[in-house]
């Protein structure tokens, strides 16, 4: 259908973008009324006018506290972080050729992990360099040994995966063996929850960090939108088009892996939304990467605000590990999406 | 001369797999690459489009050094159409030839007229314009190659190199492809196997044989019995056809028949 049509039809793309970012903003504005306590969405809101140009509504301290300094900001980055995540996704799965390509096939969470635990439990880079940072030195390093590993095997698409998997497995190893041994009971249940994903932490300057960073990574993977189709036949076909692909490549992982660094950094690692959301956004428009990567984007984030949601919401008086949520909604719609685009034999 | 080589050498994985071949084709001309498997052909085509580079020598486009032009000016002059190249992406028939606009567009340009005009005129070539929505992955074998062609013309090149485009279709469409490659009068440079449909469809012939250019020229000078045993280690008889072309017949094993 969308095929025949050439030339850009400025009415539909006005429409799709205003009905992005009206459910972008639905998505927020359930969030931050939705959980423990429920805020009329008029208080709500107030508290956003005070918080942002300091109007001066009447609100009371604590709603004004929740609605701003905890939920608003939660669910800005839940969205910057699904719509991260999912373009890497995307990004990856295009520059592999693997349909199962995902962020932490390069090793980013697992060694996340490792610097993460290195800094709970070791103790290591003391209060400067903290859980996020601990978790951001731990991914560059677990994708720099990848990126070693699959250079040094020829640096095909299998040897890339193969190479993630090794340094995953690794890294993994690393992190069971320093919770085992070292950790009290009470550590092991934080790490644990660190490494299933939790918006809990967010404050505002986790967002100064992070929203720059997708930006500027989404900007630097639009503007390769079309070397990344030109990949579908496989690199040599790629080159025989005209693309550089040595820099296309190089640019386009460490782009995905800068995002995905920054996000696992600041909310730990959550599983399934790159590996789910790019193939749920192809399904729906296809899959030219010029439309591909802004639908990543939007879907991703309403996605992500919506299972931080629901992760709030399922058991009373308690907050699932979001990575918990994203499996357990995402792996049946995957499986949904597996079925329907089943291809004719 | 549009294309050319000038003692070019590459080697993969210490053994030197093209050695010092000098060869050119010329302009709207057919020229067929002909050897046994090994020989270095594919490898060969591959640095011939920039697609490896040289270890020595220099190729030439229009007796400039294709090193110094960038990738996206040469995929505007010349086209690659690959042996089998196949995607798990959902792609139509019109996804695919659009690929070929590729070198012609910026990053963030939308589609002009003349992508359009470029996309429908190679279709219209290649006869697939009724298959412009068509899936990818419900081609045949035959079709697969030719909307490769398409995609290839849509980039608009001067220069067109292929590699084995007959590999795996059947007789008729092995014809049909040949034909609709001649037809384009671009400037070709063919891997073929089928030394009778190299013959039928070339003007001219280089053969290679352990990396290195052991003959060139018309078909019929090239392809005499004895080349043929020395190379393909194959004995033939050789008999004229219709229009000037020839035949040539293998000889199984104990077959000893005599020789025209």
């Amino acid at each position: 259908m969308s095929h025949a049509v050439l030339r850009p039809n400025w009415a539909a793309r006005i429409a799709v973008a205003v009905l992005s970012v009206v459910a972008l903003v639905l998505a927020v504005a359930l969030a931050v009324t939705v959980g423990e306590m429920t805020i009329p969405l008029g208080t709500a809101l107030k508290a956003l006018g005070n918080g942002l140009f300091d109007l001066g509504f009447p609100t009371s301290a604590i709603q004004q506290g929740v609605i701003f300094h905890y939920r608003l900001s939660r669910a800005l980055m839940a969205a910057l972080c699904g719509g991260a995540l999912a373009i890497s996704g995307a990004i990856l799965q295009a520059l592999l050729r693997n349909p199962l390509a995902e962020p932490y096939i390069l090793g980013v969470s697992a060694g996340a992990s490792t610097g993460a635990v290195c800094v709970m439990i070791l103790g290591l880079g003391g209060t400067t360099l903290g859980l996020s940072g601990g978790a951001f030195v731990g991914s560059v390093a677990a994708l720099a040994l990848v990126a070693l590993l699959a250079a040094g095997a020829g640096g095909t698409s299998d040897r890339v995966i193969l190479a993630g998997v090794a340094g995953s497995q690794l890294f993994t190893a690393a992190t069971s063996a320093i919770v085992t041994t070292m950790a009290s009971a009470e550590q092991a249940r934080g790490v644990m929850f660190w490494l299933l994903g939790n918006f809990g932490g967010v404050r505002w300057p986790d967002l100064w960090v992070a929203t720059p960073v997708a930006l500027i990574g989404f900007i630097i993977c639009m503007s390769h939108a079309k070397a990344l189709d030109a990949f579908a036949f496989g690199t040599d076909a790629a080159r025989s088009l005209g693309v550089a692909v040595g820099r296309v490549r190089f640019v386009l992982f460490a782009t995905t892996a800068l995002l995905t660094a920054t996000m696992v950094a600041i909310v730990g690692s959550i599983g399934f939304v790159g590996l789910v959301i790019p193939h749920a956004a192809r399904f729906l428009v296809g899959p030219g990467h010029a439309r591909l990567l802004p639908a990543c984007l939007v879907i991703g984030a309403v996605f992500m605000i919506l299972t931080d949601i629901l992760s709030r919401v399922l058991v009373p008086q308690q907050i699932l590990p979001i990575g918990i949520v994203t499996a357990l909604f995402g792996a049946p719609a995957f499986a949904a999406i597996l079925y329907g685009a089943k291809r004719p034999a | 001369m549009t294309l050319a080589t000038h003692d070019v050498r590459w080697s993969a994985g210490g053994h030197l797999i093209v050695d010092g071949i000098t060869l050119s084709v010329e302009p709207n001309r057919m020229l067929g690459l002909i050897g046994p498997n090994g020989s270095g052909k594919s490898s060969l085509l591959r640095l011939l489009c920039r697609m490896r580079k040289v270890a020595s020598g220099v190729v030439t486009l229009d007796a400039r050094d294709i090193g110094d032009l960038s990738r996206r000016d040469l995929a505007r002059r010349l086209a690659f159409v690959e042996q089998q190249a196949t995607t798990d992406v959902h792609l139509s028939v019109c996804d695919v030839v659009r690929l070929g606009r590729t070198p012609h567009r910026a990053a963030f340009a939308s589609w002009t007229r003349e992508d359009e005009e470029a996309i429908d005129h190679a279709l219209e070539r290649v006869g697939l314009t009724d298959r412009h929505d068509q899936p990818w992955h419900t081609l045949s074998g035959g079709e697969r190659q030719r909307v490769h062609i398409a995609r290839a013309l849509a980039q608009e090149p001067r220069e067109l190199i292929l590699d084995e485009p007959t590999n795996h279709l059947d007789i008729q469409h092995q014809l049909s492809t040949l034909a609709l490659i001649r037809r384009l009068g671009l400037t070709c440079i063919v891997a073929l196997h089928d030394l009778n449909l190299a013959s039928l469809f070339c003007d001219r012939i280089c053969v290679l044989s352990a990396g290195k250019l052991v003959a060139a020229g018309m078909p019929e000078a090239v392809l005499t019995p004895d080349l043929i045993r020395r190379v393909f280690g194959v004995e033939v008889r050789i008999h004229d056809g219709a229009g000037g072309r020839r035949h040539i017949e293998y000889i199984i094993d104990g077959d000893q028949g005599e020789t025209p």
